[in-house]
């Protein structure tokens, strides 16, 4: 520690303090993804089996690190770090239920991934550049998950969007670059929007902090508007929204579809649109607050908006051939329904859109694993082109109806779980024309995904495919084959078990109670 | 008027001067001159100031500026001087190019 | 140990160690890597001890040979002067290891020299305590600078270098004038005396007109900005770094000082304002251009002018947040920028040139040079986490809590206008062009050298605190409390 004497203060102009245990298990998890990835970019090409290892410890590490934060935060502990960043503001992670879910699901996500993503890219090159980049990428959601006020969360968010376009631009065509550009120009001007929001919510309120029930209301000078409030929300939502791939700020998510599949798995159906989804939750719960944002009358713009989303991105998919691209449009109406879930006044819609969060993740990761399966394997990039193909890869089309059947709602399927709680909460909050919504959308999906199911079980192949890969033993490498069908069962398994202690479900709850309960 | 004013006024006007003469002028051995009369410009003002109304001896310190500015002003048209006559061997031209956008 | 630290003038080494290490370069022109890189190690701890020193006894002046002030040259430490010489003391670190491998051994043997005199002459301003030592620097700094960016000879640098030349001499005159006629209204030219002495009057709002447009032309600010691009442009890639990095920061520091001490604050509103109006003119200027650019280095120098109006947008804020902004980002352009130039060094030393549309996967073929351009970039883009960020997070703060929330229009619209400059250089590193040159390996000490500074700058924004919390020293402002 180093001090001085200026003037008449005493000043301690270099302060390293110690932390506690709970203070640096946050930064652990953090570090479990951020570390391997740092060197995973120093190693030479072909140290397959030490990257491999690197990658893979991180992500049980990972996991372990943030049971032990579940087990810690059941128990009553709290979870926070808080480092100096900018006079007067601190970087803080902190340990909620709402992050929590979001941890969770990342780390769990992250392993089944970085396993595909190692089948995916065998023999491919620059594995080295790739697995950094996607570790950061992890490190970032993580940040966005455990951030305690906006200002951590601003830099975890941005930081996403720099780790995520070396990933988009791996492959190095011409097409790539354009995507990697489209991509910049939403993401950064979200950003910005973010940024002078963010900026000028703390110059009206002094805090950035996340409280339940929002700091807003409390620390709003009595002289600040509701005018300026509310456009502080736009300028927050419209910066969140691009990644939660809100109409019209969707643009960039279709072509993103250029990246590798590993990379639309996790980023494009699960990290991304996450955390724009997981942002605009934050903002309305711990910035703002229910009650005020209601009051503001911001609320049900949203909810409309969210409501447009839904239905126009159905509707798009319905016309696309382009499998992931068809994937990418129900993305964006998907996670919509989040969007739609909190912006719905109402603790039960709140659940719905909350528990939708885990629910999507998991069946949008299997759709998007067995279309990786279909390019990596056959060659296959489009629907028409799946004739037949559920008898070549009976286990990876199972995984793939599963999740499908789940997105159009199926019960007991996760996603019926979400659409029932939306729609009575919609019911309770008095906004029936959500349900028209719901029913709907669930209408349009059955019209995109149905016919594939159809197309690849019931009609006759057309005897060769695209590019096929030789035949091992089974369909397809295992690292290909397991993690869809792992996420394909954890999708059944949330919805099966959802009334089940400690399922989404139960955590939705929780959250929703807190929020709505004071 | 006083002396001092007198020559302060030169040295404004010879300051003004130079620095016409360095914008319009496009021969760059004119436009070392130019900036050598603007520093001497620069030097009388100082000179002159250095008389204060009142005081039995001038003022050191604006001489000891001059003694320094005089130096520093020598080095860099020395500097000058040879940047030229490198400009002039490689481009057979004392004249700098019209290119003031790029 | 402690009482040698705390007492031993860590100022007067700053200043000589490079002056001699100049002249011995000169003397022994064939060792003179090895001089060169001991100088700036001893520049280096020197400005460690001088930290020490100042956080712990504070700021301090010391007259060389005991001479005081007005004839003898009194040196001032303080939080400002403190936080230039570091970030001096490593860029200058950083171009110095760089250079010895980008200049191979017998050749440009007067870059060393130069360079080291250009050292001192900044160390000299940067502890400066009156104005007539600061004109003498200002002039030292320029005419090095001029001579480093002749230094390759071709036909463009020396036209360039003769440009800048008459744009720094004309600089400093105006300078000078404006400090004679202060001299003559207030009898003295110590900056600390002066701050007390000076009162509003005719003569010194001319004073304030001339040191003002004169520091402006010597800090590039549009549209007196035109002689920066060619010589940035032009000059070899390690001065290129050293000019836009530190050189165009010492005039802007002088005007910082003299606005913050000796302009009396009622008289500076109007031509604050006309800052500011210039600083967005150049943010737009600048930007368009450097999208414009088809060259990385010319990129990268129309970069700086877009920075550069930055800086003047803190003049119409005005209040303690845009200072510690604009000082913070001082501090980290200085590291971005030369990280850049650096990498932009390494490019044109692999492939023999430098436009952006024909890089050849650099992505591939030198990543951790496109890591550090990539790095840098983020910094001068002011996204998280970097000292960039930081310094525009206090300049948008401060502009939308004074109610002049346009000034954070134009610091948005710069981030994004850097934002897609930055990646057009780097979407196009990923891919493949039709034409392949003739590539030379980088050594790896350029590539270290280019990442490692510019991952300095990324850590800048992670200790925000620090830095800012030694700006106190010396009383000048505090980032803490007054916001």
């Amino acid at each position: 520690m180093a001090a001085g004497v200026v003037g008449n203060r005493r000043h301690v102009f270099l302060r390293i303090r110690k932390m506690s245990a709970s203070a640096t298990l946050p930064l652990l998890i953090l570090g479990s993804s951020l570390l391997p990835g740092l060197v995973i970019f120093f190693l030479p090409e072909s140290k397959v089996r030490i990257r491999t290892a690197l990658n893979l410890s991180g992500a049980l590490l990972k996991l372990v690190f943030v049971g032990v934060m579940a087990w810690g935060v059941f128990n009553g502990t709290t979870y926070e770090t808080r480092l100096p960043l900018i006079p007067d503001l601190e970087f803080v992670l902190h340990a909620d239920a709402l992050s929590l879910l979001f941890v969770t699901l990342s780390s769990v996500l992250w392993l089944v991934t970085t396993v595909y993503a190692i089948g995916y890219l065998e023999e491919s090159p620059h594995r080295s550049r790739f697995f950094g980049f996607f570790s950061l990428c992890v490190t970032a959601t993580v940040g966005v998950a455990m951030a305690g006020n906006l200002l951590t969360f601003l830099l975890f968010y941005e930081l996403l969007t720099l780790v995520t376009y070396p990933l988009i631009v791996h492959r190095g065509t011409e097409v790539a670059r354009l995507a990697g550009l489209t991509y910049l120009r939403y993401t950064i001007a979200g950003g910005a929007l973010l940024m002078i929001g963010t900026v000028w919510l703390y110059t009206l309120c002094g805090t950035l902090e996340f409280t339940y029930g929002g700091f807003v209301r409390e620390f709003a000078s009595a002289s600040t508007n509701r005018e300026t409030l509310v456009v502080i929300f736009v300028l927050l939502t419209a910066g969140l929204g691009v990644k939660a791939a809100l109409v019209p700020l969707h643009g960039w998510l279709p072509q993103a579809m250029v990246a590798p599949a590993p990379v639309s798995a996790l980023l494009h159906a699960v990290a991304v649109v996450k955390a724009g989804a997981f942002g605009i939750v934050r903002v309305i719960y711990d910035v703002f607050g229910i009650e005020f944002a209601a009051n503001l009358g911001v609320t049900l713009p949203l909810a409309i908006l969210a409501a447009v989303t839904i239905v126009y991105a159905s509707v798009r998919a319905l016309f696309q051939d382009d499998l992931k691209r068809r994937l990418a449009f129900s993305t964006v109406s998907q996670i919509s329904y989040i969007t739609l879930g909190v912006a719905t006044v109402g603790p039960i819609a709140a659940i719905g859109g909350i528990v939708h969060l885990v629910h999507q993740g998991l069946m949008k990761i299997t759709l998007f694993f067995c279309a990786g399966n279909l390019a990596e394997t056959l060659g296959i990039h489009k629907i028409s082109e799946m004739d037949g193909v559920a008898h070549r890869m009976p286990w990876t089309m199972v995984a793939f109806t599963l999740g499908a059947l789940g997105m159009v709602g199926v019960p007991p399927l996760a996603g019926f779980v979400s659409k029932w709680y939306l729609g009575i909460g919609a019911m309770a909050a008095g906004q029936e024309w959500i349900v028209a919504i719901l029913v709907g959308s669930s209408v349009l999906n059955a019209a995109y995904f149905l016919p594939i199911i159809y197309t690849a079980w019931f009609k006759e192949s057309k005897g060769t495919w695209p590019a096929e890969q030789p035949r091992g033993r089974a369909e397809t490498r295992w690292t290909l084959l397991l993690p869809p069908l792992v996420t394909a069962l954890l999708a059944l398994g949330v919805g099966l078990l959802a009334s089940a202690p400690f399922s989404p479900l139960d955590w939705a709850q929780l959250i929703a109670g807190r929020e709505y309960g004071r | 008027m006083t002396t001092e004013l007198l020559y302060a006024l030169v040295g404004v006007g010879l300051f003004s001067l130079g620095l016409y003469a360095l914008f319009v002028r496009a021969n760059l051995l004119r436009k070392i001159l130019a900036v050598n009369v603007m520093s001497s410009g620069v030097f009388l003002v100082l000179v002159a100031l250095a008389r204060r109304t009142g005081a039995v001896a001038p003022d050191p310190v604006p001489h000891a500026m001059v003694i320094t500015g005089i130096v520093v002003a020598v080095s860099a048209t020395a500097f000058a001087l040879m940047l030229m006559l490198r400009i002039v061997q490689e481009t057979g031209r004392a004249e700098l190019p019209d290119t003031w956008s790029e | 140990m402690e009482v040698v630290i705390t007492t031993f003038p860590w100022e007067v080494v700053l200043i000589l160690a490079p002056l001699f290490g100049a002249l011995s370069c000169f003397l022994w022109p064939k060792s003179a890597r090895y001089l060169a890189l001991s100088t700036v190690f001893v520049s280096v701890l020197s400005v460690v001890a001088l930290a020490i020193r100042l956080i712990t006894t504070g700021s301090y002046r010391h007259a060389i040979g005991g001479w005081r002030a007005p004839l003898g040259i009194e040196l001032l430490a303080d939080g400002l002067s403190l936080l230039m010489l570091g970030v001096t003391a490593v860029v200058g670190l950083a171009i110095t290891v760089y250079s010895t491998g980008y200049f191979p051994n017998r050749q440009l043997l007067r870059f060393w020299p130069l360079w080291l005199l250009l050292l001192a002459a900044l160390n000299a301003l940067f502890l400066s305590g009156d104005l007539f030592n600061l004109y003498v620097a200002l002039e030292l700094t320029g005419l090095a600078a001029v001579a480093l960016t002749a230094l390759s000879g071709g036909r463009a640098a020396l036209i360039s270098a003769m440009r800048y030349l008459f744009a720094t001499l004309l600089g400093s005159m105006s300078y000078l004038l404006g400090v004679v006629l202060i001299y003559h209204s207030f009898g003295s030219l110590d900056i600390m005396i002066l701050a007390q002495r000076v009162v509003q009057s005719p003569v010194v709002w001319s004073a304030m007109g001339l040191m003002s447009a004169g520091l402006a032309l010597k800090t590039a600010l549009f549209p007196l900005h035109f002689w920066l691009p060619p010589a940035h442009a032009s000059a070899p890639a390690p001065v290129s770094a050293a000019l836009s990095a530190l050189v165009v920061k010492a005039s802007f520091y002088v005007l910082l000082r003299l606005w913050l001490e000796v302009f009396p604050p009622g008289q500076t509103a109007m031509l604050g304002e006309l800052f500011g109006a210039l600083g967005v003119a150049a943010i737009f200027w600048g930007g368009l251009q450097a999208l414009r650019a088809g060259q990385l280095k010319l990129l990268i120098a129309y970069s700086t002018v877009m920075q550069v109006g930055y800086f003047f947008l803190a003049f119409p804020l005005a209040m303690a947040a845009a200072w510690c902004g604009v000082l913070y980002l001082l501090l980290s352009h200085a590291l971005a920028k030369a990280a850049m130039f650096l990498a932009a060094g390494n490019i044109i030393y692999f492939s023999g040139h430098d436009r952006i549309v024909d890089f050849d996967r650099i992505a591939n073929q030198l990543p951790m040079t496109l890591a550090a351009f990539a790095l840098a970039g983020v910094s001068i883009m002011g996204l998280p986490p970097s000292g960039g960020f930081v310094a525009k997070w206090l300049m948008v703060e401060a502009s939308l809590k004074s109610g002049q929330w346009w000034w954070a229009f134009a610091l948005i619209i710069g981030s994004l206008a850097a934002a897609a400059y930055v990646f057009k250089v780097v979407g196009h590193a990923f891919t493949q062009t039709t034409v392949r040159g003739q590539t030379n390996a980088v050594p790896a000490l350029m590539e270290w050298t280019a990442l490692a500074l510019a991952l300095t700058s990324i850590l800048l924004g992670l200790v925000a605190s620090w830095p800012l919390a030694w700006l106190e020293i010396g009383g000048m402002f505090s980032c803490e409390s007054a916001r």
